[in-house]
């Protein structure tokens, strides 16, 4: 009898509560008094450092800035680690719009995670801004109407790095791929201008993402190709561990890397002397112009380091959300995308930044290249701008894109 | 054939870090009975001692190859001591489930405190440079991991299967009372080997320093392809686990080549190929 209630009593505790959390009256979004701006991202994992707490931080700031309340309404940030596991996301985005009346997530760094989510977002009418991730079909035929990708995408990082590359001299290519949607997406599109550019692509090593440390087979493989370049088409951790063990085991300089994704967290992890001579395409780098260093010195006092560019576009993106709002006088989702997607984006992020109705941020993207030691003259004086390419160039146009939306 | 002497030697310098930990983990459970789950922990922890030796009072890799297996050592006994020998004698699954926990303890503990990401650990001044092999650059850092390794495994061999110390061991395994029953005192013994079982697991830690980084993670990545090892050395075999473990590096190495998405997998395909032809593994005998 005892074991029976023991058993038994919490169970309909259990059920009653699920029933009574059932019941709670949906609330509508315009008049649940609160704007929610829900950050979620890698906040200890591997892409920690370029996103995770400083996408809190910029997030922050920019409702900060904007003065705390929209419509007289109090804006809220709240933020949550998704593990990099695409069912904490989706588990996570659910309880936010459900529950807890989040009207738009942000960041969503690695790729599983935000293809988790947009769907359930769009289904919910809520918003995404996607500022980590750089799979380019989250724009194309996986794009939602209630979605901006607004930092940059894996066709701008190969078209930058990818073409500068074989035009001086790179046109044979290895590369050594993180094994899943994003890693395979940056291989395909960086092949494709690599070709278009008159070179060749030799082959590739798929390595496990995240969970690799020792790249020393795949680099060997791509050693043994002969490849006058060896393209990496992973992120974070992973690029680090590839050019430190690519050094360690004398791959270069024999042979050259392309960092297809280097943030700027990795290079000061690397190291100068590590990561000098790498190019790399980016779009936003601290030392630009004075906007650029006034907010960044901002951000880097609160932070403890400099912003990487995900970090920076939080902030453009979360900015431009919070206008849209004010001008459209109200939170509705569908009003707020209209609203976003008719204004350019003019901030120390991007001049002139166009969101297409592939719910691709259109704007200047830049390629760099890493200082060697000797030229590097201050803390995080770490890239030399080689050109800056403009929006028209930097992204693939709407028509290029396997969007629906994009053929109205 | 270049390449496959490359993916070889790679996967030699694998084996050696398996072979170092599927030791530890065989004579524990040779002795104890007990599945260490906590093993890939304690290697974790024995980074880190190394890592914080190394930041916090200047002390280098070599004095850190002594010490660190010596603090997770000590941490070791305790843990017999106080948890561990209450579960003698009980089914090993609630070892396997104390352990399991201490792991994720120690993990969520260092994942508080440093992330995810990791702190590298530089290669010793002593140790940086390589070879030129003509099939490959073998930088000395990795040579030096194949070779102390290949020393350590040795000479725990040799302890174990040819000294005196040695033979209580096995006798130990074989039958505790009767041991007990000749004056010596096992309980002490249980102690000394869990100790001397997680200072192996800890000095594979501070060898993966250097090449892999300080991870909280580093553990749980290695600890799954190092049962698998034990699986198929035959748990509780010295020799086989050594054996095994370079073996499996081997195997590894191989699949790369030949198929490179297989190699995660390949372990794990092996282990099963074992147990349904051998269950007791191949160096392992049957009950």
């Amino acid at each position: 009898m005892n074991r029976i209630v023991r058993i038994v009593l919490p169970a309909a505790l259990l059920a009653l509560a699920a029933t009574a959390s059932a019941q709670a009256p949906a609330k509508g979004k315009l008049t649940d008094g609160v704007v929610k701006i829900g950050v979620l991202t890698d906040m200890t994992g591997y892409y920690a450092d370029l996103a995770g707490p400083g996408s809190v931080v910029a997030a922050r700031m920019a409702v900060e800035d904007f003065g705390g309340k929209v419509l007289g309404q109090p804006i809220v940030v709240v933020s949550a680690d998704h593990q990099l596991k695409a069912d904490v996301a989706s588990n996570t985005a659910r309880r936010w719009f459900d529950q807890e009346q989040v009207d738009a997530i942000v960041d969503l760094v690695s790729s599983s995670t935000a293809g988790a989510v947009m769907p359930i977002a769009a289904e919910k009418k809520r918003i995404t801004l996607l500022s980590g991730p750089g799979t380019t079909a989250f724009t194309g035929d996986k794009c939602t109407g209630y979605n901006v990708h607004w930092t940059y995408n894996n066709w701008a990082l190969a078209n930058g790095t990818g073409r500068e590359v074989v035009k001086q001299g790179g046109e044979s290519w290895y590369f050594v791929t993180a094994d899943y949607i994003f890693g395979k997406s940056l291989e395909e599109d960086t092949s494709r201008v690599v070709k278009s550019a008159g070179g060749k692509v030799l082959g590739a090593a798929r390595h496990p993402s995240p969970g690799t440390t020792d790249f020393s087979s795949y680099l060997l493989q791509a050693q043994s190709s002969g490849a006058k370049i060896i393209g990496l088409a992973n992120a974070g951790a992973d690029t680090v561990n590839c050019i430190r063990q690519a050094n360690e085991f004398g791959v270069t300089p024999k042979q050259s890397l392309a960092g297809l994704l280097v943030f700027i967290t990795d290079v000061h992890s690397l190291g100068l002397d590590a990561a000098k001579g790498l190019y790399l395409t980016t779009s936003f780098y601290w030392d630009l112009n004075d906007e650029t260093r006034k907010w960044s010195k901002r951000f880097l006092e609160k932070h403890g380091k400099m912003p990487t560019m995900v970090q920076a576009g939080v902030y453009s993106a979360v900015s431009h959300y919070l206008r849209a709002i004010r001008a459209a006088g109200t939170d509705d989702a569908d009003a707020v995308m209209k609203g976003m997607k008719a204004t350019p984006v003019n901030d120390f992020f991007a001049k002139n930044g166009r969101i297409g109705p592939d719910g691709l941020h259109r704007h200047d993207m830049y390629l760099v290249r890493v200082k060697a030691p000797k030229d590097s003259k201050a803390p995080w004086d770490y890239y030399e701008i080689v050109k800056t390419i403009p929006a028209a160039e930097a992204f693939p146009t709407v028509e290029a894109q396997a969007c629906p939306l994009a053929r109205k | 054939m270049q390449a496959i002497f490359g993916q070889l030697l790679v996967g030699l310098i694998n084996g050696s870090f398996y072979a170092l930990l599927s030791l530890g983990l065989a004579i524990i459970f040779g002795l104890l009975g007990v599945v260490n789950f906590a093993h890939g922990a304690l290697y974790m922890v024995g980074a880190f001692a190394a890592w914080m030796l190394l930041t916090m009072f200047g002390i280098g890799y070599f004095p850190a190859l002594l010490l660190a297996p010596a603090i997770v050592g000590v941490i070791g006994v305790v843990l017999e001591r106080l948890l561990l020998r209450r579960l003698y004698g009980l089914d090993p699954l609630y070892g396997l489930l104390l352990t399991f926990g201490l792991t994720l303890i120690a993990e969520g503990l260092f994942h508080q405190a440093y992330g995810n990401s990791g702190q590298s650990y530089p290669v010793p001044e002593l140790l940086r440079g390589g070879f030129q092999l003509g099939f490959m650059y073998l930088p000395l850092y990795r040579a030096w991991v194949v070779g102390v390794s290949l020393v350590v495994c040795a000479a725990s061999w040799f302890v174990i299967e040819k000294t005196k110390l040695g033979a209580y061991l096995r006798a130990g395994t074989e039958n505790p009372k009767l041991l007990q029953a000749f004056g010596v005192n096992v309980p002490v013994m249980f102690t000394i080997t869990y100790g001397f079982g997680v200072a192996l697991a800890a000095f594979a830690g501070v060898m993966a320093a250097p090449v892999y980084g300080v991870t909280p993670l580093m553990g749980s990545s290695v600890i799954m392809v190092v049962f698998a090892v034990v699986v198929i050395g035959g748990m509780g075999s010295i020799a086989g686990s050594i054996f095994t473990g370079i073996g499996v590096g081997l195997v590894e190495g191989l699949t790369r080549y030949l198929y490179p998405e297989a190699s995660a997998v390949v372990v794990f395909v092996l282990m099963a190929i074992v147990l349904l032809v051998r269950p007791a593994g191949l160096f392992g005998r049957e009950r």
